[in-house]
């Protein structure tokens, strides 16, 4: 099915299923400890071993020996894996990282071998047995030291052009009634989901099956089938259930390939898992990023000029953080300017995280925009509704296809009690504890892409579902039970979706705010053409035919949905392609914060009393699931705002603090009440569905809003993340 | 984690035994000595499961105070009426550390003896002097923001992370212990705590195998019991700074600290100076402090923190 003009009425309106807020499908299974996560897919495998990686101690230089001879010689090991017995090894296309050292060492934590053995135990025994030495070499690890040496980066496949320029930004900033020229900087960021990167890898013949955690398995068949040289047909993926991803699973990391490499290397299946310190210093990351922001506006509060420029760094080839993103469509403004810079760093890899560019972008942007309304003397809010737009900003007469920030901040600010707020800072207290509130806009892209699934109906009625998407606690499986069961006209609870395996037809899977959406187009299609065939097989016209209780009607002809299957299961398969409306429309979803923060004062702890999300994204497909990712990306961004960073020895080159005791995530009494609002609308440019992400628009603008608060509450403007009570301290004696 | 040998003792006395064995470490509630044998820093090669042995009540001793059993759970400690009436300090700072689940079991003996949580102690690849006695010391100019700025050297700035053994320091708290040998004896909290100097890896005045069987608090004293733990997030994180305080109606008080110093820093010859207010008390509690660039912002936290306890229990 090729989606090109605007959806008109079509099942899915009906909202039977649809748009109901329904619990997952598969949440007892979760809830009960019996859905099976990668490693805990033991029924699958028999003799299986157990493999262990062994990461490099240094984060640049080579390997000049393994002495391997005591690790051989451990009690139950039954191979070793380095880079000298591994044959040829290519990278994957999404991530530039090298999976298994040797010579060179690229980064910490590197995997350096992988050692095999009859226990888990006895594997992690004998890897530190081995011995490796190093000869080190010097490194580049520090971002501040590097930034000038930064280069402008070639273009990439997803994010913002390297350099965006409309009208006369250096001109009109210069000239502007009231600027800011402001430097932000956002630190290394991890994942920290709680399943880690976890394979069991088996072998038969030259035909590799792996159990794995993995957000897209398209791209998991295509990397790990180029890593290892072998033919895509050859490889299977399966991730039923994953414990988070937040885009630090998007494809093939170490596990898979050191996985595939021990179980040839044993001639037995192999499972593995990562250790939890080489998740923060063998995968990927959100990566540092300085950020200069500059606005200039009139004194009535119309901006004029505003430019954006931010610098990150990476290992060779890795792509930038392209946190100019929002900057280009979320405000008005004749004269912009975005311009991304690159550096080399020999960190691990930085990658996607939770909308990346958009998350850290508007980390700073919008606490630029509350710096300028305080220059303005404007309330936050009011300033942010002044500079709206419903065009798309670089291109003049390019609408936005559904755009209702004013609608977002205004319902927010309402129902926030926004009117209470002092505007000016520390005049509100409260016991020992100085009250803030702040705000910030919330933007993020609606991708969509092409997807594919295969419906089976069979004589009882009951439809089965089968699609590589995947569920990474997202609400994947119930959204798709609820579109087939929509469009077949049957209760959920007579759908059995099978989704998280290559062998089904390809999805573009969970990443970038574009699985929800794409996903169920594509089951839309295909049930589509079910419907057709259904219609056909009982004779009646398909373009009168209802679908609904079980039932296929047509004026008083009516047919149970079975009997269309009665003489054999009734199969269609299609996928959903797009035309062009995405370059005729900005597609972009949108949002509001406002958080209340306590600060004490005479310590500074920062804690959250109390906050507010709009969202405007589309059709919501499931508010209960939704609204669950929602308040899941607001904590997300509370612990963006307060807590975390992985801090880099620069001496070393590694992240730390590579642990979840040393990298703090927010704990159930960091979050209040957290308090969702989803605008209803529909955006039928989109697909027949409707309807956009949600899952990444709720994490951008919630540090900002976070920070906005603290200002408000203490008077100290911190631009450096994240907000700790050191900062502030520094700022007030 | 290297293969390692286990047995389960039933007495005391069978316990501080069987440590003669070389190698030998007892296990109690495990919620830090297992994390660290995973990770190849502790490894002992035979382990004395001492859960039991009994030394799991809270009786009173004969002069008004209260007898704790090695072994008695945090989560029961925190709980404990006795406790709650007449030590509320203990009970505060016990619910201030870890999560329910590892308070459930961690024990009383095994909170005093926990390891620091310096991240560099944690990486085997880093040179450590208390992890690896010699190699030197990774924080002192690395990532020290969470680390020791008073009793500490240039050996090492790591921290005690104890919560539980900050409030026993306000409280004058006693140890007991029983040796291989069957001998013995008491040591007052304010004594059994070793400063690094230039062997960290001693961090008690423990004998080799000396066994902990219970810790004594002395009659109560009265006063109002504060226990402010200052961190990033609101739960289970260790303490940058955490204040333990009994005060008393006269204007005086007992003040320990944790999250500053190698163990529960406390100067009981400066507490003369808590009527005259947190500055000049403060400034005298930390006389000697050498903070790195990273971490001196504790010294003003201190100060601040005291401020504010003292403010919110005066008023």
């Amino acid at each position: 099915m090729k989606f090109e003009k605007p959806a008109g009425i079509n099942p899915i309106d009906q909202l039977k299923i649809i748009g109901k807020p329904t619990d997952r499908i598969e949440g007892p299974l979760k809830t009960t400890g019996t859905a099976k996560y990668a490693y805990e897919n033991n029924q699958e495998v028999t003799n299986v071993a157990y493999g262990y990686i062994l990461g490099s101690a240094i984060a640049k230089g080579t390997i000049t020996r393994i002495d391997q001879s005591a690790a051989k010689a451990a009690p139950g090991v039954l191979a070793i894996v380095t880079a000298a017995n591994a044959g040829t090894l290519n990278t994957g296309k999404f991530y530039v990282s090298r999976f298994l050292a040797g010579p060179q060492i690229d980064h910490y934590h590197q995997a350096v071998a992988v050692v095999v053995a009859e226990s888990f135990e006895q594997a992690r025994a004998a890897a530190s047995l081995l011995k490796v030495d190093y000869k080190k070499a010097k490194g580049s690890f520090d971002l501040d030291a590097v930034k000038d040496l930064a280069q402008t980066p070639p273009p990439a496949q997803f994010g913002p052009p390297p350099q965006t320029l409309t009208g006369d930004f250096e001109g009109a900033f210069k000239t502007a009634q009231v600027k800011l020229d402001e430097t932000y900087t956002t630190p290394d960021q991890a994942h920290a989901m709680m399943e880690p990167h976890a394979t069991i890898a088996k072998w038969e013949g030259d035909k590799l099956t792996c159990w794995c955690s993995i957000q897209q398995m398209n791209w998991g068949v295509r990397d790990l089938a180029n890593i290892l040289g072998i033919p895509k047909e050859n490889i299977r993926l399966i991730a039923s259930y994953i414990g988070g991803g937040f885009g630090g699973k998007g494809t093939v990391l170490a596990d898979l390939v050191a996985a595939s490499l021990a179980a040839r290397a044993a001639g037995r299946p192999v499972k593995l898992a990562l250790q939890r310190p080489l998740m923060f210093n063998n995968t990927i990351h959100r990566p540092k990023t300085i950020q200069r922001i500059r606005i200039g506006a009139d004194h009535d509060g119309k901006i004029t000029a505003i430019g954006h420029e931010s610098w990150s760094g990476n290992l060779p080839g890795g792509r930038t953080e392209p946190a100019t993103a929002s900057t280009r469509l979320l405000y008005a403004g004749a004269n912009r300017m975005t311009r991304l810079k690159l550096a080399v760093l020999d960190l691990a890899e930085g990658n996607a995280m939770r909308a990346p560019g958009e998350a850290p972008g508007m980390m700073t942007l919008e606490i630029a925009m509350d710096e300028m309304a305080e220059k303005l003397n404007m309330d936050p809010v009011a300033f942010r509704i002044k500079n709206d737009t419903q065009e798309d900003p670089e291109k003049p007469g390019r609408k936005f296809s559904t755009r209702k920030l004013i609608e977002c901040l205004q319902t927010g600010a309402e129902k926030f009690g926004w009117e209470k707020r002092n505007a000016k800072p520390g005049s509100i207290q409260e016991g020992q504890w100085l009250i803030g509130m702040g705000v910030a806009s919330a933007i993020r892209g609606a991708p969509i892409a092409k997807s594919a699934a295969r419906v089976r109906l069979d004589s009882s009625g009951k439809i089965t579902v089968e699609t590589d998407m995947t569920d990474i606690g997202t609400g994947s499986y119930t959204i798709i039970g609820q579109t087939a069961a929509e469009m077949m006209g049957i209760d959920l609870d007579k759908v059995t979706v099978k989704i998280g395996d290559s062998s089904f037809p390809e999805s573009p899977g969970s990443g970038g705010q574009w699985g929800a959406a794409s996903s169920t187009s594509g089951v839309y299609a295909a049930c589509f053409k079910l419907r057709e065939t259904v219609a056909s097989q009982l004779g009646l016209n398909v373009g009168k035919a209802q679908f609904s209780d079980g039932k296929v009607s047509d004026g008083d002809r009516s047919f149970a949905l079975g009997d269309a299957a009665k003489n054999g299961d009734l199969v269609a398969q299609d996928e959903i392609t797009y035309g062009e409306l995405s370059k005729e429309y900005a597609q972009t979803t949108f949002g509001a914060h406002f958080v209340e923060v306590a600060v004490n004062a005479y310590t500074f702890e920062i804690r959250v009393r109390r906050m507010v999300a709009v969202c405007h994204a589309g059709r919501i497909l499931n508010p209960k699931a939704a609204r669950s990712q929602v308040i899941g990306a607001m904590t997300m961004g509370v612990g963006a705002a307060l807590m975390e960073e992985m801090v880099v020895d620069k001496r070393v080159g590694f992240f730390v603090n590579h642990d979840l005791a040393g990298y703090e995530v927010p704990v159930h009494a960091d979050i209040p009440y957290q308090e969702v609002i989803l605008l209803e609308d529909i955006d039928p440019t989109m697909s027949p569905m409707k309807a956009k992400g949600i899952g990444e628009l709720g994490l951008c603008g919630v540090a900002a809003a976070v920070a906005n608060a603290v200002y408000n509450a203490t008077g100290v403007r911190v631009r450096d993340y994240p907000v700790t009570l050191d900062k502030i301290l520094k700022n007030t004696i | 984690m290297k293969s390692f040998t286990y047995e389960r003792a039933e007495t005391p006395a069978q316990a501080a035994a069987a440590a003669s064995k070389p190698g030998a470490k007892f296990l109690a509630g495990g919620t830090n000595l297992l994390d660290l044998m995973k990770l190849q820093i502790e490894t002992p090669t035979h382990l004395i499961d001492i859960g039991r042995i009994g030394l799991d009540k809270i009786e009173p001793t004969p002069d008004g105070g209260l007898r704790i059993g090695a072994l008695v759970r945090n989560t029961d400690l925190a709980a404990d009426l006795r406790i709650r009436a007449d030590y509320g300090i203990l009970s505060r700072a016990l619910l201030a550390g870890a999560s329910g689940q590892l308070r459930n079991k961690a024990t009383t003996a095994g909170n005093l003896l926990q390891r620091t949580r310096c991240p560099y102690f944690y990486d085997t690849n880093q040179p450590c002097n208390k992890r690896s006695p010699g190699s030197g010391c990774s924080a002192l100019a690395g990532f020290s923001r969470q680390l020791a700025v008073i009793g500490c050297s240039d050996a090492c700035i790591a921290t005690h992370p104890s919560d539980m053994a900050v409030a026993m320091m306000a409280l004058d708290a006693v140890i007991e212990t029983v040796k291989p040998d069957g001998k013995t004896r008491q040591i007052p909290i304010s004594g059994f705590y070793r400063l690094p100097g230039k062997t960290p890896h001693l961090e008690t005045n423990l004998d080799k195998n000396e066994l902990i069987t219970s810790v004594v608090l002395p009659t109560p004293v009265g006063g109002i019991h504060v226990y402010h733990k200052v961190r990033d997030r609101a739960s289970y994180a260790f303490a940058l700074v955490s204040v333990g305080a009994i005060l008393f109606k006269d204007g005086g008080g007992r003040i320990a600290l944790g999250g500053v110093a190698p163990r529960p820093w406390r100067v009981p010859s400066a507490e003369k100076l808590i009527p005259k207010g947190a500055k000049e008390f403060a400034s005298r509690l930390m006389e000697g402090a050498r903070p790195t660039k990273e971490n001196a912002f504790k010294l003003t936290l201190v100060q601040g923190t005291i401020e504010g306890a003292l403010t919110e229990n005066r008023s």
